[in-house]
């Protein structure tokens, strides 16, 4: 751990796994030693083993705001992907479309999308999740369709030559060569937006609606001067969002293994 | 597929493989006249015959190529395939293609780059899987037909190119520097095997070369390009016996030197090889 270098190889596997560990254990530490020796309020900053404490003691209640939460946040995944990718199709295959689609996405990726929150919140009522989902499904689409228009434009003069060459359907070129071309960068924006989905179907229950999600109950327990509660729930928020990343992570891994030279 | 190959042999008796007359191609600049790629090209290639065409850079020999391929239309005189419009060549599949890149799909296994003509066309799946194993033991690939692309070296993924473009048995093959990138030993040893390919075969194919010795040794006829406009600047006849016989010893053999020399002193703008139209020195070609 201590002296050998990263290009050896059998202490690789344990140095790569352990050394964020130590690190990890090392601030808690630090931050427990400074919280409770220079006497920090709770409001201030609550020490980890009081929030760890919570945590355990919430624990159900952690996980159904995470359910709540994460259920929005892939609905909205699920959601923005789907129309990001077929929009993004047909902007590559149709230039008229493109043209007319493009500065609505320029405009749509500089609007902060949660601010749209209380405005869909009216549309679709404050009992349902619906706007949260919106949320999130617009804050997805703006990466995913970006990065697969992109993507759609990768294929290589000598792939184009040889479609030519066998005559083939537009239909055909685009399934053959341009789809899985593609593909590698549609991945890495689902994994940009993967966390997108998160933040903005969290950030979106501070602007009303149903009680239930993380957002919600980080607000609430906030509000009831529960510090250490509060940040229980921010701490589930934080493993969600490395679970929506390190899933799409891994997908874009296995997907994209074939697709470099 | 059977109806296929026998229309394609039946095309074969009547009519030249290629047949190129007063062919032009002008790339149109923003500002200017733009760039005479081509100018007044004629050629005729027959059935069966292996026809090079050589010359320095921007000569127009790729060019010409993808003008029979009908990957680029001609700006001026007609190009006839099998006695087809070049258009409908393509459409028929009466050619098959390599470039450059080998340009094989990443994704795919070999196996699988190959089975790609085939599978776009129709043909069933089983019918598929016994030619690509044909294909892939005429290129001597038979232990690699489950790899990728990536796996394999330069040479490999060019043979791989090269058995692609025979999956439908066309009687005309159109190569674009499908050597180009490979080093010196592979090289030879590609153009052995393209040569004895070609034997079996009996395809027609339209060679672009930038190299003397490799297209004096696989054709049957060098077409001598100029540049500026892009000219064909003479034709040399290579008498050096039909491809079955041609092997490793023709390297060494006295017309094959002749030959050699022939094509470039005509590359060099040679007055005293006794044929070529007069022109500026020619440079860029590699005389190895």
């Amino acid at each position: 751990m201590t002296t050998t270098r990263p290009g050896a190889a059998p202490s690789t596997a344990a140095q790569t796994v352990l050394a964020p560990i130590v690190f990890g254990v090392a601030v808690i530490l630090l931050w427990q030693g400074l919280v409770t020796g220079l006497a920090i309020k709770a409001f201030v900053l609550p020490a980890p083993f009081a929030i760890g404490a919570e945590f355990a003691a919430n624990l159900q209640n952690v996980a159904n705001g995470m359910a709540v939460t994460g259920g929005n946040a892939l609905i909205g995944l699920i959601l923005g992907g789907v129309v990001g990718i077929a929009l993004a199709i047909v902007s590559a295959l149709a230039r008229l479309f493109d043209e007319m689609a493009a500065p609505i996405v320029a405009a749509l990726s500089v609007v902060p999308i949660v601010a749209l929150a209380p405005v869909l919140y009216t549309m679709f009522g404050a009992g349902a999740e619906t706007a949260r989902q919106l949320v999130a499904a617009l804050a997805v689409f703006v990466p995913v369709y970006f990065n697969t228009l992109k993507g759609l434009r990768q294929v290589r003069p000598v792939h184009r030559d040889l479609m030519r060459s066998y005559a083939v359907t537009s239909w055909q070129a685009t399934r053959v060569v341009t789809l899985p071309t593609a593909l590698p960068f549609v991945f890495t924006g689902l994994r940009i937006a993967s966390s997108l989905a998160v933040i903005s179907a969290l950030i979106a229950e501070y602007f009303g609606g149903p009680v239930g999600g993380l957002g919600k109950s980080i607000t609430s327990a906030a509000s009831s001067s529960n510090y250490g509660l509060a940040w229980a729930y921010v701490l589930g928020s934080i493993i969600l969002g490395l679970v929506f990343y390190s899933a799409a992570l891994i997908v874009e891994k296995l997907v994209t293994r074939r697709s470099g030279g | 597929m059977t109806n296929n190959s026998m229309t394609n042999t039946s095309n074969t008796t009547s009519n030249p493989a290629v047949n190129v007359r007063g062919v032009g191609r002008i790339f149109s600049a923003r500002k200017g006249p733009g760039v005479t790629a081509l100018e007044d090209v004629s050629i005729t290639v027959a059935p069966g015959e292996f026809v090079s065409l050589i010359g320095p850079s921007g000569c127009g020999k790729s060019t010409l190529l993808r003008l029979v391929a009908d990957l680029d239309t001609p700006t001026s005189g007609s190009i006839e395939v099998f006695g087809k419009p070049a258009r409908q060549a393509r459409i028929d599949q009466d050619y098959g293609i390599a470039f450059q890149q080998a340009g094989l799909l990443p994704w795919r296994t070999v196996a699988g780059n190959i089975e790609l003509p085939l599978e776009l066309h129709g043909m069933g799946k089983g019918a598929r899987r016994r030619r690509a194993a044909e294909l892939i033991a005429l290129v001597g690939l038979s232990d690699f037909a489950a790899n990728y692309p990536d796996q394999l070296s330069g040479g490999m993924q060019q043979r791989v190119a090269i058995a692609r473009s025979l999956a439908e048995s066309p009687s005309l093959l159109l190569m674009d520097e499908p050597f180009g990138a490979l080093d010196e030993m592979t090289r030879e040893r590609m153009q052995n095997e393209l040569v004895r390919i070609c034997a079996e075969t009996q395809a027609a194919v339209v060679f672009v070369t930038h190299s003397i010795p490799e297209a004096v040794f696989l054709s049957n006829r060098v077409v001598v390009m100029s540049p500026r406009p892009g000219r064909i600047r003479s034709i040399v006849d290579v008498s050096l016996g039909d491809m079955a016989g041609r092997s490793e010893d023709l390297r060494e053999d006295e017309g094959f030197f002749h030959s050699l020399s022939q094509v470039r002193d005509l590359l060099h703008g040679d007055e005293a090889a006794g044929v070529g139209t007069p022109g500026a020195g020619v440079r860029g070609v590699e005389t190895r």
